[in-house]
């Protein structure tokens, strides 16, 4: 390799090394403190306390959806490993939304309890037809809910 | 020069040699691209079963998952190419850099409407700032960014270099949007399709999409040849091997 060639390679590469170990570092920092969402045990552990609005992460618990009567408000319970959070939201929930599904709702406290303004569903990554999926219901008796419901609560 | 470099890689790197090159798989390229994707649109909207959540709204991922990887994969195209022109000045990679830029802005952008489409669905939102959407969002703007800085300059090869520069550097957002969902707590969903370890997707939708990841990437060489070969054409202008094709064009 000639000298010209060999001190261009130099540079770029120094440069590429700066911008890796730069972003590399940003990256790290971001993880630390760039918090998409809080878990209910987070929130109960005063992680949040800094922020007036954020957005509460978890699955809503099975058999807690409670809907009023006479308008949009909805209450239900979001639960993750360690901890629960009654969640209170006036609106229309996207489709996804049902018991033992891993939601995302933006809002701010109120006393115990969380008042959203945005219920978003999470989906997961698992696709499958349904003729497969009431097959492994029969087989598994449930279990596979259990199953994807932990795996959410790992991703949370 | 280096002598690790087989010589018959060292011919394709010369403008006439790829010209001819280019031009005699382009045509092959289209028909896989073609045929490819009709299997993998019928595989995917009509043999594949809807999904058990989701209905038939999932089938967009035949569309999104493939465009996303193809951002990514041009991307990194893009960026070797950068590097090889930046560093030994080879004329041909700095063509192929800079026309990969428009194929993956254009797959970027794909990737950005089609998620939106199904997050309003699926999610309840079109956008929010999530590590996932907003590394992705900054990919398109580095190719936009790319393509701009390269028609800025008078001189095509000062502005390819300086554009190969910006490409070079971006090429660290590569890997942040692939392992967004990992490092940080996201709305998107996690990697379906794993290298290592098992997939979370049934066979029969499985097939469609990797169907459809061959036809992009074929659909993306036929298009990089024929961007190629134009731009080679209009770069070497003066030299003989131009003039001859001119010619025998004007012939017929």
């Amino acid at each position: 390799m000639n000298p010209t060639r060999q001190r261009r390679l130099t540079i770029i590469i120094a440069v590429l090394a700066a911008v890796i170990i730069a972003s590399a570092l940003t990256v790290y920092a971001l993880q630390q403190n760039m918090s998409y969402l809080f878990t209910p045990s987070q929130v109960q552990a005063g992680d949040a306390t800094s922020y007036k609005t954020f957005r509460l992460g978890g699955m809503v618990k099975q058999g807690s959806i409670e809907r009023s009567n006479d308008s949009l408000k909805v209450t239900f319970t979001v639960v993750d490993a360690a901890g629960a959070m009654p969640v209170e939201y006036t609106g229309i929930l996207p489709d996804l939304f049902r018991e033992n599904q891993s939601v995302i709702a933006t809002g701010h406290m109120a006393g115990a309890r969380f008042v959203a303004t945005e219920v978003l569903a999470k989906h997961d990554e698992t696709y499958m037809p349904k003729e497969l999926k009431d097959a492994m219901a029969k087989a598994h008796a449930g279990k596979h809910i259990d199953e994807s419901a932990n795996q959410d609560k790992q991703q949370l | 020069m280096a002598n690790w470099i087989p010589l018959w890689l060292h011919k394709l790197s010369s403008p006439p040699v790829f010209y001819r090159f280019a031009g005699t798989l382009r045509p092959w390229a289209i028909a896989l691209a073609l045929v490819l994707g009709i299997v993998a649109m019928y595989g995917g909207l009509v043999l594949a079963p809807p999904d058990y959540q989701q209905g038939n709204d999932y089938r967009i991922i035949f569309i999104h998952v493939p465009s996303a990887w193809m951002s990514l994969f041009i991307y990194a195209v893009m960026g070797i190419a950068a590097f090889i022109a930046l560093v030994w000045r080879i004329k041909l990679a700095e063509v192929v850099a800079m026309a990969s830029a428009p194929i993956g802005a254009a797959f970027t952008f794909i990737t950005l409407v089609t998620g939106s489409l199904w997050g309003a669905r699926m999610w309840g939102t079109w956008w929010t700032w999530d590590a996932r959407l907003t590394s992705e969002l900054v990919l398109l703007f580095l190719y936009l960014g790319v393509i701009a800085l390269y028609h800025s300059f008078e001189d095509r090869r000062q502005g390819a270099r300086t554009a190969g520069f910006l490409a070079l550097i971006g090429v660290v957002n590569v890997p942040i949007v692939h392992f967004s969902v990992n490092w940080w707590n996201t709305l998107h969903q996690g990697s379906t399709i794993r290298l290592l370890g098992p997939s979370t997707i049934a066979s029969s939708m499985l097939w469609p999409l990797l169907t459809m990841m061959a036809a992009t990437k074929f659909y993306y060489f036929a298009s990089l040849f024929g961007r190629v070969r134009a731009d080679l054409l209009a770069l070497e202008s003066g030299k003989d091997w131009v003039r001859q094709i001119a010619e025998n064009e004007v012939r017929r």
